[in-house]
């Protein structure tokens, strides 16, 4: 996970799939974006196939991240300059 | 795709939990290169490590990149191939194809096979050639239908 481990990310879901992820920022995040597969925040690309969402909450971006041999997990993380990067794209 | 016009895939691969994968894996890259098709291959550090180990002579395999590299150069147009394999048998698999196939002007052929591949190839839902065989210890059955797909990958170049 690189630079992702080192910030410590808080795991609101794991092991899932990446369908169940998209679900649950769907539901789950007042604030979200779709972003396309490949799209990169930190060192990760969000994987998958759309529509994949990363959602804003206060000071933090959550995102689905997936694993080759565990599944997607959906991550909490500090959001920085990446928040308002997302927030510059069209549309909810 | 390279600057010679050298015809050039991508072999991606997953999780090597899977025992035929590596075998598959080899052999895909044996046939490409008989055809005259350069194969790069993509994957985790033990799915790497595991071709490795199988090929020290460097017999079969050429060019190795990390998983996140390879997509990264895609994302950023460094890079790009003519055809693209990816080898799923679970559910972060199809992640990965269906990345490919959004990230990627390559042909995409999506390699399913394990306990599950008839369920996980009723999850493709992007434009690629499905190839599915319940496979785990035994790579024949995947095999024989590999020789289609590579027979239909030079014939479509």
């Amino acid at each position: 996970m690189g630079c992702l481990e080192a910030m410590k990310p808080e795991i609101i879901l794991s092991q899932s799939s990446f369908k169940e992820a998209r679900e649950y920022i769907k539901k789950n995040v007042r604030e979200f974006y779709e972003v396309e597969p490949g799209y990169k925040i930190h060192d990760v690309h969000i994987i998958g196939v759309p529509p994949l969402y990363v959602g804003i909450e206060g000071e933090n971006l959550i995102f689905p991240y997936t694993k080759p041999c565990h599944g997607t997990f959906v991550v909490k993380v500090p959001g920085s300059e990446d928040i308002a990067r997302l927030r510059a794209r069209k549309g909810k | 795709m390279t600057e010679n016009d050298e015809k050039t895939a991508l072999i991606l691969l997953g999780c090597p939990q899977v025992p035929v994968q590596t075998s598959m894996a080899l052999y895909l890259v044996h046939g490409l290169k008989q055809r005259g098709i350069r194969p790069v291959i993509a994957g985790t550090t033990a799915a790497r490590k595991l071709m490795e180990v199988a090929d020290p002579g460097r017999y079969y395999l050429s060019e190795m990149t990390d998983l996140d590299v390879a997509i990264d150069e895609i994302t950023e147009k460094q890079r790009d191939f003519d055809l693209c394999f990816v080898f799923i048998h679970n559910d972060s698999g199809i992640a990965y194809a269906g990345t490919m196939a959004y990230i990627s002007k390559a042909r995409l052929y999506t390699l399913i096979f394990g306990e599950h591949a008839e369920e996980l190839a009723g999850e493709i839902e992007f434009p690629c050639e499905v190839v599915a065989v319940k496979a785990v210890h035994n790579p024949m059955p995947l095999k024989r239908k590999l020789d289609e797909v590579m027979q239909w990958a030079v014939s479509k170049q």
